[in-house]
């Protein structure tokens, strides 16, 4: 079909009283030369049939609506085929500059200039679907109790489901558990864990296949095509021989916790009646009885000491979730098997949250629990067995003294995780401690190596990435989202921890945890099969080019993508993985030979709409500000900034970009030749609290604001010319202070003196 | 999935619901979500900031407005309520209710015109705190962007008003209730919470001392679209507070209200602690506690704020609030548990920390759900083809109201498939 475009410029919400719309109508048909342009009274409801009829009678392939903010279309209104572009002319030009005004004028046509040349440049996405057919089977690792209910509830759902437990048996911590902490009301009994029926469940399940005394030794490829190598653990059969081979559409780690090493301030190991909650656990589980290690008498009184592990400053500074409530239960263990014992629980604060407060309630109810908030400052054996502890800044205010058969710890929990970053700078450090290019460079490798060589051999699920074989870790190591809103989000696709392993939690959290986590396996490979984005872009069926016969080989692309999108090939030739891929454009962004492309948003689109602009020449004194925003937060606000009816300055030009880390360099130099005056990058947070959804782009660009600043001295232009600013949507307010500051900057320096020429 | 399922009824537009919403129409699931207010979001709407990160609400908001907005398989309903339900797993039909909003949106209303009117209703976001005018636009983020009218809060001056001047059909001050029946295949109920009423502590204050407020509404003074426009000030006197008092479980841990522990608070008020110190100069913040409560990796947010010397922690439940009648300062009565004192502390500001009421404590859902003696619903009752998320269930946080929502949704889609629990 021939392209044809049209233009619809809408006349409500008062955009007709600010804006003269004949010379809006005269830009778009006359200097632009679109063949269609209408004015509309409305882009709203009935208006958007009638915009549909046009789009029909005319035969439009291409559409540009100059209206209300894009923000506020649903999708689906218009037909599949026929590219739309919305222009929020009444948000960000009509609510936030004065009516009947030539600067007003000037930026809504110019607007009109760069959404007509962004039409004409793109072109109609098709999703991207492989040749070989998407593979929807679940691939869980781990066969702990996140492990099992990922397996059933993705089973339920009427998925195939591979489970790999490396023990020689499902069930995890909780198959060592004597009970579990009360989840049904009144929350105050200790209740069966369940886990014997869970594992027959899973065993008797059609869908899923289980494999004990297994790992996985290598994952190849990407979403709905990764091919997965098992390989045995050693117990009956040869360690490492192969177990099986077979491709899953999507991953859940459920890999678990491990205790956390005891500090030594404490005297675990050197006295024989001291000992972890695990090993009282299993202790319960196994014999029935709690009995002294070391004579096997019958326990008649234990002290539990809290944070033995967790929340020491100097070692570990989370929170173990778990410990105060297992205490607490360990304590009725006792209590229930014997009326004359007693149990001691030293604490800073008792976490019981929520509901688990009523289990906290029957504890402190009973009057032979003492829950004593202090510090123990000495634990000492008396000889006959009993160990005498001490504590000091207690509430009575002075310090106590009790005599016990048994000192429990509290012992934190730690992720069973692996950090994917960290191993593979110590496989490239390794090549680099032998082939770098200078002594230097051998010897800042060897140094690299010593601080990373702890990390040898931890790889769990041993992926091929370019950028490590297991997710990259958060603090403390564990592999967990860093979003609020979106706790799944991991930086590796279809690829979701779960449990324990991504954070301290209790079984019934963890079975929650799991099921969510279950659904977005299955949602990725759903999404993957109908070649669409999974979140933050999720639905969007674009993907990029890589134009690889002008590819340098210089590696950007691959270390720069924070999801590991790209492997490389021996050369170093970038190889993309389409279904990995989240669609930000960082790898556009990072590209210097401008080689990737989305066929709606490229380097020479984005580029193509900065030239687009009409620029007045230096006598006119009408500066011109490029203002390039990531499209989640900072659009939005500019949004807002309307709708609250601030005014802005009247010489900034908006371009949304995907994410600001996909802004590509060229940008900066296109707009300094077309005479921009300045450029504004609104990005958001970055650093350890990072608001970018795709992880590392505000950060990229910030590294690229300062290759800019670069450029812009080998121009010998000023580098203040360029400035960054972390932006998020209720900053709305700073906005036009942040423009204006910067519109009086630009007069104190100057006009670009390349503009004109 | 080759035959289009029966939607899934989502009972909640805050975050809980969203997700759910949105987690299961991503699969491929149609759903009908459901929300009495005029907008979508709920409590996350009124709040400033999210602990840890102090991150806006608003930023995952726009990223799953944006989600609901482009995705066809989702219908919305606000001023909307679930009034009956009726069948089985499967099978369900809901019969829904959708209150007037009296503005129809075609042809679209410019806001302005709500400046000629006199009529004003209080202002819900700011819990009553100030006005709106009877026609209002519910939230500056609002999903749906429309505005809404108060017809009960209208004088016949103003309906003159907007008469004359909105375009025809603009605003339709006939407009009726509505109902319809939907057949849906489960439900996932999301109704969130409220906070507890602070004039039930009567030894606190809260509703005689002005400088007496609730973490709620300290959301809201900390929130550029507030009261205040975003500052921390006395509402005795409108001047910044200095030195604030936050007092812990206000209501929760206690048998006399809550008592269950609300599990978000403690964390809220250290982050409140943080507003008003990065918004007021000099300012001193106290924390009164029985025990913190900073679980998981929230512990370090307790960390860093030991840090800082102008906040000190208390333990210490506080037995009364009193008022000096001039200054209209606050002293405190405190049993300070560690030292065995009880000392009296002064403060130009309190803080009430409290707690989570389900609102199924006041309004049932209409289906055979069991409930807990607190209102919550008792999550370990399986009940095929209804699953409830969020603090609908029991007290939590954000992040972990989107996880059992994204589980809710995976159970309603078992559900769909006719699995539920019988091995899809």
């Amino acid at each position: 079909m021939d392209e044809k475009i049209g233009v619809f410029i809408c006349t409500g919400y008062g955009i007709a009283e600010a804006l003269d719309i004949d010379a809006l109508e005269k830009v778009v048909t006359g200097e632009l030369s679109v063949p269609f342009c209408k004015t509309v009274d409305s882009c709203e409801g009935a208006a958007l049939d009638a915009i549909n009829e046009d789009i029909a009678s005319e035969g439009l392939t291409k559409v540009v609506i100059a209206g209300i903010s894009p923000r506020l279309y649903k999708d689906g209104v218009f037909p599949e085929n026929v590219i739309v572009e919305k222009v929020g002319l009444r948000e960000q030009v009509v609510w936030c500059l004065p009516p009947d005004d030539e600067d007003t004028q000037m930026m809504a046509e110019d607007y009109l200039r760069i959404y007509v040349t962004k039409v004409q440049k793109m072109q109609p996405v098709e999703p991207f679907l492989p040749e070989e057919e998407i593979d929807k089977t679940i691939l869980v690792v781990g066969g702990g109790i996140a492990g099992i209910t990922a397996a059933l509830e993705s089973a339920k759902a009427g998925y195939e489901v591979r489970l790999v437990e490396k023990t020689y048996k499902l069930g995890g911590w909780l198959a060592k558990q004597h009970k579990s902490i009360p989840t049904k009301p009144p929350y105050r009994d200790l209740e069966d864990t369940g886990i014997d029926t869970l594992v027959e469940e899973v065993h008797a399940h059609p869908k899923i296949h289980v494999y004990t005394s297994a790992r996985t030794s290598e994952i190849v490829g990407a979403p709905g095509l990764f091919d997965v190598t098992l390989v045995s653990t050693g117990n009956g059969e040869p360690e490492g021989e192969v177990r099986g081979q077979f491709r899953v559409g999507s991953i859940i780690q459920a890999t678990g916790w491990k205790p956390k090493e005891i500090s030594d301030s404490l005297p675990y190991g050197k006295l024989d009646n001291v000992i972890r909650n695990v090993e009282l656990e299993e202790m319960v589980k196994e014999a029935g009885k709690i009995t002294r290690p070391s004579d096997g008498k019958e326990v008649k009184s234990i002290a539990f000491i809290q944070c033995g592990g967790s929340r020491d400053k100097e070692h570990h500074s989370y929170c173990s979730s778990i410990c105060c409530l297992t205490s607490l239960k360990q304590a009725l263990y006792l209590r229930e098997n014997d009326e004359d014992s007693k149990a001691y629980i030293f604490y800073e604060f008792m976490r019981t949250p929520g509901k688990y407060e009523d289990f906290y309630r029957r504890a402190q109810e009973d009057h032979g629990i003492f829950l004593t908030r202090g510090e123990v400052s000495g634990i000492t054996s008396n000889g006959n067995g009993q160990l005498s502890l001490t504590a000091s800044n207690t509430m009575v205010g002075e310090q106590i003294q009790v005599d016990v058969d048994l000192v429990v710890l509290a012992s934190g929990m730690v992720p069973n995780a692996a950090d994917g970053e960290a191993i593979r700078l110590l496989e490239d450090a390794k090549v680099n401690a032998v082939e770098g290019d200078s002594e230097t460079k051998r010897q800042e490798a060897a140094e690299t190596v010593e601080r990373l060589k702890h990390h040898e051999g931890t790889g769990i699920l041993n992926l091929n990435y370019r950028q490590g074989p297991d997710l990259p870790s958060l603090e403390y190591g564990f592999p967990d989202s860093h979003f609020i809103c979106f706790p799944y989000e991991s930086r590796r696709t279809g690829i979701y921890p779960t449990g324990a392993t991504r954070q301290p939690m209790d079984g019934k959290a963890t079975k929650e945890d799991a099921t969510g986590a279950a659904l977005k396996a299955i949602q990725c490979v759903e999404m993957t099969s109908r070649g669409e984005a999974v979140h933050p872009r999720a639905g969007d069926q674009s993907y990029p080019d890589f134009n690889l016969q002008r590819c340098t080989k210089c590696k950007r692309c691959t270390e720069e993508c924070p999801f590991g999108v790209l492997n490389e090939d021996e050369q170093g030739t970038p190889l993309y993985q389409a279904t990995r891929c989240r669609r930000c454009g960082v790898c556009m962004g990072a590209c210097p030979e401008r080689i990737v492309s989305f066929k709606d948003y490229s380097v020479d689109i984005v580029g193509q709409m900065i030239k687009a602009v009409d620029v007045p020449d230096e006598f006119e004194e009408k500066p011109r500000i490029l203002v390039l925003a990531c499209e989640n937060d900072a659009f939005p606000a500019l949004d807002l900034v309307g709708q609250h009816r601030l005014q802005i300055n009247a010489f900034i030009r908006v371009i949304p970009l995907r994410c600001l880390g996909s802004i590509n360099t060229v940008w900066v130099t296109d707009a300094m030749s077309t005479g921009f005056d300045g450029v504004i990058l609104l990005g958001c947070k970055y650093g350890d609290d990072y608001q970018c959804h795709f992880i590392k782009g505000s950060e990229l660009a910030s590294v690229r604001e300062k290759n800019v600043r670069e450029k812009l001295e080998q121009m010998a232009m000023d580098i203040e010319r360029v400035e960054l600013h972390e932006i998020q949507i209720s900053d709305y307010h700073k906005l036009p202070k942040i423009f204006e500051d910067f519109a009086e900057l630009i007069e104190e320096i100057g006009m670009n003196p390349f503009k004109g020429m | 999935m080759t035959v289009e399922a029966k939607p899934i009824l989502v009972i909640g537009g805050g975050i809980s619901g969203m997700t759910a919403a949105v987690e299961a129409a991503e699969v491929g699931y149609p759903v009908i979500l459901v929300e009495k207010e005029a907008f979508l979001g709920g409590r996350v709407m009124r709040t400033s900031r999210y602990f840890p990160k102090m991150c806006p609400p608003t930023c995952g908001f726009e990223i799953n407005a944006r989600r609901i907005r482009q995705n066809p398989k989702i219908t919305v309903h606000t001023l909307a309520t679930v009034e009956e339900i009726l069948g089985s797993a499967g099978d369900f039909k809901a019969l829904i209710k959708v209150r007037p909003r009296y503005v129809t949106g075609n042809p679209p209303l410019d806001g302005a015109v709500a400046e000629q009117l006199t009529s004003e209703r209080p202002d819900d976001l700011n819990f009553g705190v100030g006005t709106v005018k009877a026609l209002y636009y519910p939230h500056e983020m609002a999903v749906p962007a429309l505005h809404v009218l108060d017809k009960e809060a209208l004088s016949d001056a103003d309906a003159a008003t907007l008469t004359d001047t909105c375009p025809p059909g603009s605003i339709d001050l006939d407009m009726a209730e509505e109902e319809f029946i939907v057949d849906v295949g489960a439900v996932i109920v999301a109704t969130g919470w409220r906070p507890y009423d602070a004039t039930k502590l009567d030894t606190l204050g809260f509703g005689s001392y002005e400088n007496v407020i609730t973490n709620v509404m300290m959301e809201r003074l900390n929130s550029t679209s507030g009261p205040t426009g975003g500052q921390i000030l006395r509402p005795s006197d409108g001047k910044p507070a200095t030195n604030v008092a936050f007092v812990q479980c206000a209501g929760s841990r206690d048998e006399n209200h809550l008592p269950y522990c609300s599990a978000v608070c403690c964390t809220a008020s250290l982050k409140q602690a943080r507003y008003l110190r990065e918004k007021n100069e000099d300012s001193r913040a106290t924390v009164f506690y029985i025990d913190i409560r900073t679980i998981g990796r929230l512990e370090k947010f307790y960390y860093n704020m030991l840090e800082d010397e102008n906040v000190a922690f208390f333990k210490g439940k506080v037995a009364e609030i009193s008022e000096d009648p001039d200054t209209k300062d606050l002293t405190l009565a405190v049993e300070d548990t560690i030292a065995g004192e009880k000392p009296n502390l002064t403060f130009d500001m309190v803080i009430l920390a409290t707690g989570i009421v389900p609102n199924t404590a006041d309004v049932k859902i209409p289906f055979d759900l069991t409930y807990d003696e607190y209102g919550f619903i008792d999550g370990s009752t399986e009940v095929a083809g209804v699953y409830a998320a969020g603090c609908a269930t029991h007290p939590c946080d954000v992040s972990r109201s989107t996880k059992e929502a994204t589980a809710a949704a995976l159970k309603a889609i078992q559900c769909l498939n006719g699995g539920g629990d019988s091995n899809g």
